[in-house]
């Protein structure tokens, strides 16, 4: 555990000198938002049905790129093999890596959260729903982009796995029309993607006032699908290469 | 046990070329051994062999009494590579705490070290910012605060000048008096005088295995570049 944490620690470090990294991180989501609203400005109402899927939706996505970049630039500089000559494992490398990202998805969704709530004036009866599904969207953009990097040898190859393993997400999810309106493969296939229950849990969230069974489903199942990829990260980690 | 490092009929193939055909070795322990040969002989692929990170085709490598790259040995065992692999985005402070606290070390020994590679004055430097010879010892530092029993460092004084690399070689022969076992390679000849036992290394093969003396009186000559010469041509013979 102290290892995990010492990883932790250092990539949180890492980023501590890259103050522009940060601003994009933090203030990245609420400018989109913002202008999100303003592209609704005619019907308020859109907004408020599509602003808290907006609110998951970014995090996952700047998560899954600024986690498989900076995984991969750890690949190409030698620092990884190093690591991997070290006591560190692979579960505590991979974790390190997750719970690193995990805080900085949580301080980037409450500060969009309260942006979208106390600007933009949202109107959302769990705001603290709101934020767990947000930190936890982030988390599986993570996880994802931890196991995307095992597939790329250059940061140019990790940036490229966005429209691959993003887009089709953002396609299948909902957003674009209701899941069951689409063609029976289609949504048979949007059960097998994480932004799928983010997307559902965003939408009753827009409208519920209490935390009903279905989020508790949309909340496991995002947890499984962290926890599945992280798994699957740290096994595609190799410690002996050729 | 005398040996800390036991090679034996180890073959690794990358890309589709036999890198080492089948070599077998042993390194003193409390020793200074170079490893020297032309660039391309090999000697990375040995050195991430014993490291535990190399695919092997077959052969063993056994460290301490155990395989290479085992839980046990990845405590023990301090592997620098070529390029240094530190973090540039860390400071160097950053980047020592980082690899004391994997490895569970106290933070005392990191004002220690960096006095031992005379940077106790750019601890707080970005490595990013820093010379490439600089660089080079943050990396040795991130493996001796570890204080590993066998350290792997692979051409550790490229690019430094004269008073540093004569520097490092002191604290090397320090290290080796402590009891630690060092497996140094070099493609400088004259860095062999500073070693217990040099191992020339020419396409994969041994060919010799011998004190530094030992070269000299083999092959007639006093000038090591000369003496490595003269038994490479006299084994492609």
């Amino acid at each position: 555990m102290t290892r995990t944490f010492a990883m932790t620690r250092r990539v949180l470090q890492q980023l501590s000198h890259d103050p522009r990294s940060i601003v994009l991180i933090l203030a990245m989501p609420s400018v989109l938002l913002l202008v999100f609203r303003y592209v609704y400005d005619s019907q308020p109402q859109i907004f408020d049905r599509i602003g808290p899927q907006m609110i998951g939706l970014f995090p996952f996505v700047i998560m899954f790129l600024v986690t498989s970049v900076t995984m991969v630039r750890e690949r190409t500089s030698g620092t990884l093999e190093r690591l991997l000559t070290t006591p560190l494992a692979r579960g505590e490398l991979i974790g390190g890596y997750a719970l690193a990202f995990a805080v900085a998805a949580l301080a980037q969704a409450a500060l969009t959260t309260a942006f979208a709530l106390g600007v933009l004036n949202l109107d959302i009866a769990l705001p603290w729903a709101l934020l767990a599904f947000a930190v936890l969207g982030a988390v599986v953009g993570t996880a994802l982009g931890l196991l995307a990097s095992a597939f790329a040898r250059t940061e140019f190859q990790a940036v490229q796995f966005m429209p691959l393993v993003i887009v089709p997400q953002i396609l299948l999810c909902g957003l674009l029309i209701a899941r069951d309106q689409m063609p029976d493969v289609l949504y048979g296939l949007s059960w097998s993607l994480p932004l799928s229950y983010a997307t559902d849990a965003f939408t009753e969230l827009a409208t519920s006032d209490a935390f009903s069974s279905d989020l508790l489903v949309d909340l496991l199942a995002l947890v499984g699908f962290a926890l599945a990829a992280i798994l699957g990260a740290s096994l595609t980690l190799r410690r002996r290469s050729a | 046990m005398n040996n800390s490092v036991e090679v034996a009929g180890l073959v690794v193939r990358r890309g589709g070329t036999t890198v080492l055909p089948g070599l077998d070795l042993a390194i003193t322990a409390g020793s200074i051994t170079g490893l020297l040969g032309p660039s391309g002989s090999g000697k990375t692929t040995l050195i991430r062999c014993i490291a535990g990170v190399q695919a092997v085709r077959s052969g063993t490598v056994t460290v301490l009494g155990e395989p290479a790259g085992s839980a046990a040995n990845r405590a023990r065992v301090g592997y620098v590579t070529q390029a240094s692999s530190v973090y540039p985005d860390l400071t160097i402070e950053q980047n020592l705490r980082f690899f004391a606290d994997l490895a569970g070390a106290e933070h005392d020994r990191i004002a220690e070290v960096l006095d031992a590679v005379d940077l106790a004055a750019h601890r707080r430097s970005l490595a990013d910012n820093l010379s490439g010879g600089q660089r080079t010892r943050v990396s040795l530092a991130a493996a001796l605060v570890a204080d590993p029993q066998v350290y792997l460092l692979d051409e550790p004084t490229v690019g430094l000048d004269p008073a540093l690399r004569r520097d490092l070689w002191h604290l090397f022969a320090d290290l080796a008096h402590d009891g630690a076992t060092l497996l140094v390679s070099s493609h400088v000849m004259d860095e062999a005088a500073r070693c217990d036992r040099v191992l020339l290394l020419r396409e994969g093969r041994l060919i010799a295995d011998a004190t530094p003396q030992g070269l000299r009186a083999d092959a007639g000559t006093d000038d090591l570049d000369e003496a490595f010469l003269r038994i490479a041509e006299r084994k492609a013979a």
